[in-house]
């Protein structure tokens, strides 16, 4: 892999990340995981000229329990995430979706705030915090913001976040009721969901859909229907309404629209099942 | 008693899992000290003439030692092969015209690899875009032509001039299908790479090179480059794979020497993985038309097969070999009456086509058994019964076919009992009915597959073994065959030693390096064990009728009195085993009368035939297309086994490669003939999640035609199992009324097929 020349900074401590970001501005990089920067630099798509590091704060890894919410560090690796015995009590949504980001080595490195920050629609872990109305802790020149889920994502690949900004925290409310469901659908264990779903809750879920449209987004339809006592069939099938997916080499517009029908149906199921 | 045909480990593998193997780029050879990196500029369009190229931008870049155009070094264009008109002929740098996304039209030399990265960005090319012929039926239509001097974008045809009108009039039932048997890429864990260094006076040249032949490598790239026979040495250190693809020198090979010569340098080659995708050759890409027609008790009376080869952009030998090889195996493991073939391959702007594990088989394979399929559910029978109805039968051997061809030795009907016993057939029938009945959402399939393939096909080729025993007793065995995986280090040790009693510790295994085995083939279409092996034994035996002689002398005994002792590795007079000659003694005593050793060169009367039969099972989810491979069952009779750990990994991998291509891989072109899979985030290689562990059951047929009783075994597994798992998609869904899905069969294709048989 020979991306183009670049300047390499290491942070020592959030402080430091954040003085080099006003520093560099636009020209600068955050690196966490490095498994979806990496490989847009690989190919020359991203040629950042300061890429500043945060890959060992450690301070910024952590999952907490803080009474009504779970903090998660922006840092945590997805095998965190994958492996934690409080989110799989309190938040088993996310650690289960966690399981299934690309393969071990992606799960060792990728970070959940890269995950999100990137603002790729294809990954799951936006759409999963999305469902479960996570809100985003943002520190920058002018200190910290707090940034609900439903905000963050503006379109594809691009979120709230400003160039001299860290993402620090993200904060997931305890669920109020038991159920959930996740349905990813691939070609192969290691790919990205062709489409996904994250379902909150069971008898009033939040839906939340991977890979339908520029941004992670929710089936409004499909909830409001469940929500007015519709069927799971009957709510299922409205799930793509309002949605643009795009049409790509893995799966046309048409076949994600199905397929949304399909997991949702089985993913509120699912959810309702475990109620 | 013999090793043959036992377990033994493999010798490679402890080194390659402690320190790892020494890979082109790993090298660090005295004469490559102070090499300079070649990184090659490559066309982003598919057809374009190039009306300049500037290179001063580049040559100005950090580190750049030299930038050289086509027009800067004096290679001869390669020829495209014999039979295809020189007119095709490709030169190692496009000058006047590039015809494919990928093919390299300058190489940059920089002192560190990744600045050659950055400078090759800087070479401004002027492309004037021309027309992009990337379907069968554009480059037929002929409109645009890739070769305006060769008037057609034809470059080969072969079989029926003319097909015939009856042969399917005795049949009470006749079907027809198109199918797309897509285009692969190899991709092998090692890209393809090569380091170059001139002697000083420029007489002599030494190239490492990733491949699976040095001596061919060697032959082309002298004849390219202008040199005399023994000026070019060709080393291969380990090869992390090939596939087929890495037979041959490519052109990138060619102008790294030229350009080495030119500086005085010596000079350093690996692809990245993005290049490989597109610039490396590709497989398969054969377009067919197959009919198939017989009698409504399941007899097969007549096949026909049309082929159409996508060449890619520039023809090789796979032009016309390809192709042949599909039309020789055309009818399979059956006695079909009327057999007719037909091909043509043609040129597109797109990647080069060459060999690729199974070469042409598993395409001829492919058809037959989709058409078996297809014949047995339109006659309404079930697909084993039809397969078993028209074998061949075991009496029949030698058996010509209508091709011209003739199978050494089968058992087809055993292969096929033994393969539905241990998958208990009758219970996968009646699963399948049950699931269908409740109309459940994950329907069961199960495909079967019945092979025969071509291994050795240019058995007269044939292969050298050379046998040395050295004064210290130990052995070194030299072989023309080239291993990147297979384990020849632990098969022709295990030959060696089972003849000469010598333990297998003490033999080394040497290959690929033309200065020390100066002929050779090299390792391709399953031909190792069967011409490179049997030249190892030939050579074994005797240097055992040598040592026998020395032993005669040395023991003052008549030779009939002579005793080889292979559990002692020692000779001694019959009854008198205490006093002994060892090996190293014999060596000692041959030392003025040019050692204690052996030549072979081994070819075979005819090629051989392994066989066998795959079942493949597989869930389809109905709603979503999905399938899952849930069990694969496999007889792969590849006539006798010298060690079973070597053919199953060899089944496994094949089995593997072929569920890729059924379910997953193609290498897709957009209209323009941008390729849309150019690296391996989009292109779909298979992995272990993907697969059930392999049910492999053994059988071995032996064939008459070499001493070991041995036929080819790297391609079958690929061969065997494509059509298997395509033909259970099919079968999982033929009750909602699909007839056929092309390969691979993605979900969103089953889905759609689904949606269409409902539509109908
Ligand atoms: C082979 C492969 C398969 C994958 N499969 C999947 C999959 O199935 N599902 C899935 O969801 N993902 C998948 N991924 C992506 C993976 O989850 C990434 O790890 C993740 O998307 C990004 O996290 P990261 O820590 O690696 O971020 P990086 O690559 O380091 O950064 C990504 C982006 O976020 C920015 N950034 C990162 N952290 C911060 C921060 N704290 N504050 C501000 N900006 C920040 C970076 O500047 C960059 O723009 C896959 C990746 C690979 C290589």
């Amino acid at each position: 892999m020979i991306p183009a020349p670049f300047a390499y900074r290491r942070a020592g401590s959030v402080d430091e990340a954040l003085s080099l970001l006003a520093e560099h501005g636009d020209e600068a990089k955050v690196l966490a995981g490095g498994h979806s920067l990496l490989p847009l630099m690989k190919l020359r798509l991203a040629v950042p000229e300061v890429v500043v590091d945060v890959g060992r704060l450690q301070d910024l890894s952590y999952v907490r329990d803080e009474g009504d919410a779970i903090a998660v560090g922006a840092l945590t690796r997805h095998r965190d995430l994958e492996t934690s015995d409080l989110l799989a009590r309190e938040a088993p949504l996310l650690s289960h979706a966690a399981g299934f980001v690309g393969d071990p080595q992606v799960r060792h490195r990728g970070t959940l705030g890269g995950s999100l920050v990137h603002g790729d629609p294809a990954s799951d872990l936006p759409a999963v915090v999305l469902a479960m109305g996570g809100t985003l802790v943002a520190r920058g020149p002018r200190g910290s913001r707090e940034i609900p889920a439903a905000d963050f994502f503006q379109s594809l690949f691009e979120t709230a976040m400003e160039p001299d900004e860290l993402l620090t925290e993200v904060r997931i409310p305890k669920p109020q009721s038991r159920g959930w469901g996740f349905e990813k659908f691939n070609q192969r264990a290691i790919d990205w969901a062709t489409v996904g779903v994250a379902v909150s809750g069971d008898q009033r879920p939040a839906i939340a859909l991977v890979n339908m449209g520029g941004t992670p987004l929710r089936a409004t339809a499909a909830e409001q229907a469940l929500a007015d006592g519709g069927s799971v069939a009957d709510a299922a099938a409205l799930a793509a309404d309002g949605t643009e997916p795009p049409s790509d080499l893995s799966a046309s517009a048409d076949y994600r629209r199905h397929l949304a029908r399909v997991l949702v149906r089985r993913a509120v199921e699912d959810a309702r099942g475990r109620a | 008693m013999s090793i043959l045909g036992t377990r033994v480990v493999r010798a490679e593998d402890p080194r390659l899992l402690t320190v790892g193997g020494t890979y082109v780029d790993d090298l660090r050879e005295p004469a490559l000290v102070g090499a300079a990196h070649a990184t090659f500029v490559r066309s982003p369009v598919a057809h374009a003439r190039i009306s300049s190229i500037d290179v001063q931008d580049a040559r100005e870049a950090p580190g750049v030692v030299a930038v050289f155009t086509g027009r800067d070094l004096d290679i001869s264009p390669s020829p495209p092969a014999p039979m295809v008109t020189a007119a095709m002929a490709r030169p190692a740098l496009a000058t006047d015209v590039v015809r494919y996304v990928g093919e390299a039209v300058a190489v940059v030399i920089t002192d560190e690899r990744y600045q050659g990265e950055d400078a090759a960005e800087l070479v401004m090319v002027d492309y004037d875009p021309l027309p992009a012929v990337v379907s069968g039926e554009d480059a037929v239509r002929g409109e645009t032509l890739l070769f305006p001097e060769a008037g057609t974008n034809v470059a080969w045809t072969g079989g029926a001039e003319q097909l015939d009108e009856h042969l399917f009039d005795d049949c009470e039932v006749v079907v027809t299908q198109v199918i797309d048997n897509q285009r692969l890429a190899p991709a092998p864990l090692e890209v393809r790479s090569a380091a170059c260094a001139w002697s000083d006076d420029q007489g002599q040249v030494t190239l490492w090179l990733s491949t699976q032949g040095a001596q061919a490598a060697r032959d082309e790239l002298q004849r390219q480059l202008g040199l005399e026979e023994g000026q070019l040495r060709v080393v291969a250190p380990d090869v992390g794979g090939g596939f087929g693809a890495k037979i041959a020198a490519d052109p990138e090979t060619a102008a790294l020497c030229a350009a080495s010569r030119r500086l005085g340098r010596p000079l350093r080659w690996v692809e990245s993985r993005s290049e490989n995708m597109i610039a490396m050759t590709h497989g398969r890409a054969q377009h067919q038309t197959v009919t198939i027609g017989g009698r409504r008790d399941g007899t097969v009376l007549a096949y026909r097969i049309e082929v159409l080869q996508d060449s890619g952009a520039y023809p090789r030998e796979s032009s016309w070999l390809l192709p042949i090889l599909t039309m020789n195996m055309a009818s399979g493991v059956y006695a079909i009456p009327k057999v007719e073939t037909a091909a043509r391959s043609i040129v597109t702007n797109t990647t080069p086509l060459s060999a690729y594990r199974g070469a042409g088989r598993p395409e001829a394979t492919a058809a037959i058994e989709r058409a078996m399929d297809l014949f047995a559910s339109e006659i309404g029978m079930d697909p084993a019964e039809v397969r078993r109805r028209n074998f061949v039968a075991p009496d029949a051997f030698p058996f010509q076919t209508p091709s011209g061809i003739t199978y050494d030795s089968g058992e087809y009907a055993k292969a096929l009992d033994t393969v539905l016993e241990a998958a208990g057939y009758p219970d996968l029938q009646e699963e399948q009915r049950r699931r269908r009945e409740r109309g459940d959402p994950l329907q069961l399939g199960f495909g079967l597959s019945a092979y025969v393939e071509i291994t050795a096909p240019d058995n007269a080729v044939g292969e050298t073994g050379r046998v040395e025993v050295g004064a210290d007793g130990s052995v070194t065995v030299y072989t023309g065959s080239s291993a990147h995986g297979q384990g020849h280090a632990t098969a022709f040790a295990m030959l060696a030693s089972d003849e000469l009693g010598i333990p297998m510790d003490r033999i080394k295994v040497l290959h690929g390096d033309t200065a020390k085995i100066p002929k050779g083939a090299g390792t391709y279409g399953s031909r190792s064990l069967q011409l490179g092996g049997s030249a190892v034994h030939e050579a074994s035996v005797e240097v055992v009728k040598r040592a026998r002689h020395l032993a005669a002398e040395l023991l003052e005994a008549d030779e009939g009195d002579i005793v080889l002792d292979r559990d002692a590795g020692r000779w001694h007079v019959k009854g008198a085993p205490a006093t002994a000659v060892s090996w190293g003694e014999l060596a000692q005593q041959a030392e003025g009368d040019g050692g204690l050793a052996a030549d072979s060169d081994f070819s075979e009367e005819r090629p051989t035939f392994p066989f066998g039969v795959h079942l493949a099972v597989v869930e389809v989810d109905v709603e979503t297309g999905a399938v899952r491979l849930v069990r694969f069952v496999s007889v792969d009779d590849a006539g006798r086994v010298v060690n079973p750990v070597l053919t199953e990994g060899q089944r496994h991998g094949g089995i593997a490669q072929g569920a890729a291509q059924a379910l997953l891989e193609h290498m897709v072109y957009d209209a323009d003939g941008n390729p849309q899979t150019g690296n391996l985030a989009d292109y779909a290689f298979i992995t272990a999640a993907e697969l059930p562990s392999f049910e492999l059951l053994p059988m071995e047929t032996a064939t008459p035609l070499n001493p070991l009783g041995v036929k080819g075994i790297g391609e079958a597994g690929t061969i065997g199992s494509t059509p298997a798992v395509q033909n259970a998609v099919v079968n999982a869904i033929t009750h909602l009324g699909v007839r056929h899905v092309d390969m691979p069969a993605t979900a969103q294709r089953v889905w759609a097929a689904i949606n269409e048989a409902k539509e109908r």
